[in-house]
């Protein structure tokens, strides 16, 4: 593994030289990150880095195929975006954790903000901790796991997909409602439980998109006659 | 003498109060605002006398190439002419639709842009220059797209529905639709109007970095602003890293939106861009950061006006799609019977039954647009947008279309004066100043 130190250089020349080691499948242990924004950005490679420490916005974010281990704090966004790969926080992520992703994996040890999964398009999240209001707000597809609380709004404007809190859960967003796990649910979830070395082991309680905004009720009498 | 029709319970008002009673819920609607604005009509040009010499006008050359975004990035954007297509959706118009916009674009060296449901492998191939839009949604937003732009846009909002995303009525989204945006087919899709991954302008900053760090700072990033607030949303968007504003007016287009918002927020193209100029005057940005006027422009004369008052480009949207046969009877189109109103008469993009085959999913109707015929078209209508624009410079003297200038222009009403901030024609008086 390849030592990289962040001090002294550029977030600029931090991200272009991961994007060379990646695309030569080359491990990096990046040091002092110093919380920066923007560390591990657009990397197309699977391989793997570490980042030694906290990170501010949009860390490891953008990325199709990396494996981030990110050992500390992350701040809003992390891993923003991902299409494929594995995003790893040891620590706490703040707002937006795992945004808009298509794929992947993003574990959490601790607890994330709020908007956790927001847009997501696929994928995984799993939080060992709680999360924040609005968890999985507009989610579109992928599965959202919580290991502790989640906040308010839960699941509001949900698409598809689906959310499993293990604590408490504060009030359901819009059109959320919830749902019995089918047979084998909870064991596939222990077991992604067990593979992240999370030992909370709670009983999971699913949130899933009602579909009643779905639609409009009514359209113009033009719109009925034309549609 | 009296009117017979009642201003304030007009017709046209007690059909909206109709059909929201049988509806029970806001309208939508399509196309544009039907407000009556301000517009670039009020404006003319002071051409030439004894105090400004012309150029010839069919024969000097007046250079139209723009630059666009070079505060920061290494790569900005050239194009031959100050006009481009403005972000429109695949989803909102059909495969065929993005696909000619992007032929009619590069055959006249320009660019065009994406749109709210990512970017179409057609449209990546038939355009030479593409602007890769971010917007709230993010639906379709893939990395290794966006690398491979010539710019990119992060839409704040949209003149046409500030405050607010797109929709997208179930009949197109229909199945491969609904796979590129992650959602299920058929479903009445509305898009999210605040982004997912900031909040403010001291996020957005960061965000701007992080688009900068995909890209190595290679090519440019546009923040796109509905006009509303715009000195200080201006302002702001220069704090956030912009290299170019684009500045979305009140009469922009939409596929479909509510249609409060169309007649009821922002304001005018014309008054949106002397705002959004003294207020990069007054930062000190004016001809660093670049500003694109979109909303409403739909000749070389609403070009040239629009750089006289201040920007480095238009970008155009529902003129293009005019371009490409929208509102044109065609051989196969029969108007009244699929839309239920006469050619030149439709705003129904929203039903997805367009007759020419633009602004729709279904299959057979677009296959009524050709894409390399209405590419053409497209291709012949901003070139002729340019060519009108630049003899209007000539006719000021101007042997480049960036030289034109506010005090070019004067203004046919009050209004036109106090928003332009422009003389009232006939006087030295600038209304409102």
């Amino acid at each position: 593994m390849v030592d990289l130190d962040a001090r002294g250089k550029s977030t600029r020349e931090i991200n272009q030289s991961l994007k060379q080691f990646a695309a030569r499948g080359e491990e990096v242990h990046l040091l002092n990150p110093q919380a920066r924004h923007n560390l591990g950005v657009a990397i197309f490679h699977p391989f793997q880095l570490v980042i030694e420490g906290s990170v501010g916005y949009f860390a490891a974010s953008l990325c199709d195929g990396p494996d981030i281990s990110i050992r500390g704090n992350a701040g809003w966004a992390a891993g923003d975006n991902l299409m494929r790969g594995r995003v790893h926080v040891a620590k706490n992520a703040g707002a937006s954790c795992g945004c808009t992703i298509h794929g992947g994996e993003i574990i959490v040890a601790g607890n994330v903000g709020a908007r956790c999964g927001i847009s997501m398009k696929g994928g995984t999240i799993l939080v060992g901790g709680s999360a924040g209001y609005l968890t999985g707000y507009m989610m579109q597809r992928g599965r959202i796991i919580v290991c502790g609380d989640v906040g308010d709004a839960v699941g509001d404007s949900m698409y598809e997909g689906a959310i499993y809190v293990g604590g408490k859960i504060g009030v359901l967003g819009n059109d959320a409602r919830l749902e019995d796990l089918e047979a084998g649910e909870a064991e596939s979830l222990m077991e992604m439980l067990d593979r992240h070395e999370i030992s909370a082991k709670p009983a999971f309680k699913k949130i899933v998109c009602e579909g009643k905004l779905y639609h409009f009720d009514k359209l113009e009498l033009l719109e009925r006659q034309v549609v | 003498m009296i009117e017979t029709t009642n201003p304030t319970w007009s017709p046209d008002v007690i059909r909206d109060i109709h059909a929201k009673a049988d509806l029970g819920r806001y309208r939508l609607g399509s196309y544009c605002t039907f407000q009556h604005v301000p517009h670039f009509d009020d404006l003319v040009f002071l051409s030439t006398g004894l105090t400004r010499f012309p150029l010839e006008g069919y024969r000097e050359k007046c250079e139209t190439k723009t630059v666009l975004g070079h505060r920061f990035a290494q790569e900005p954007l050239e194009l031959d002419i100050p006009i481009y297509i403005s972000g429109m959706s695949y989803g909102a118009l059909s495969r065929n639709a993005k696909t000619a916009l992007g032929l009619g674009a590069t055959k006249v060296g320009t660019a065009t842009c994406t749109g709210d449901g990512g970017m179409l492998k057609e449209e990546r191939e038939a355009s030479e220059k593409l602007i890769y839009q971010v917007l709230p949604s993010r639906y379709g937003v893939d990395p290794h797209h966006l690398i491979g732009a010539e710019a990119i846009e992060v839409v704040v909002g949209q003149g046409a529905k500030p405050g607010t995303g797109g929709m997208l009525m179930g009949m197109k989204v229909r199945d491969d639709v609904a796979e590129q945006r992650v959602l299920p087919a058929g479903i009445d899709q509305r898009s999210p109007t605040r982004h997912p991954d900031w909040l403010g302008p001291d996020d957005l900053a960061i965000k701007v970095e992080q688009i900068r760090e995909a890209t190595d700072g290679r090519i440019p990033v546009h923040i796109k602003l509905p006009a509303c607030r715009v000195s200080d949303d201006v302002k702001l968007a220069a704090k956030c890293g912009a290299d170019a504003i684009v500045l979305d007016g009140m009469q922009a287009g939409t596929g479909t939106s509510g249609k409060i918002l169309l007649d009821h927020s922002g304001i005018p193209t014309m008054a949106a861009i002397p705002a959004a100029r003294e207020a990069l005057q007054e930062i000190g940005l004016y001809g660093e950061i670049s500003l694109i006027a979109s909303g409403g422009i739909r000749s070389g004369a609403d070009v040239a006006k629009a750089l006289a008052l201040g920007a480095d480009a238009c970008a155009m949207g529902i003129a293009a799609l005019i371009a490409l046969n929208c509102n044109r009877e065609i051989p196969e189109s029969d108007f009244e019977k699929e839309v239920g109103v006469p050619a030149g008469s439709c705003n129904k993009c929203h039903t997805g039954r367009c007759p020419v085959g633009v602004a729709t999913q279904e299959p057979e109707l677009e296959k009524r647009l050709h894409p390399e015929d209405a590419g053409e078209r497209l291709a012949n209508f901003l070139n002729a947008c340019a060519m009108e624009a630049a003899l209007l410079a000539r006719s000021l003297g101007k042997g480049n279309i960036h030289s034109l200038e506010p005090e070019d222009l004067a203004a046919l009403t009050i209004e036109a004066s106090a928003m332009a901030r422009v003389p009232l024609a006939g006087t030295e008086r600038v209304f409102g100043s």
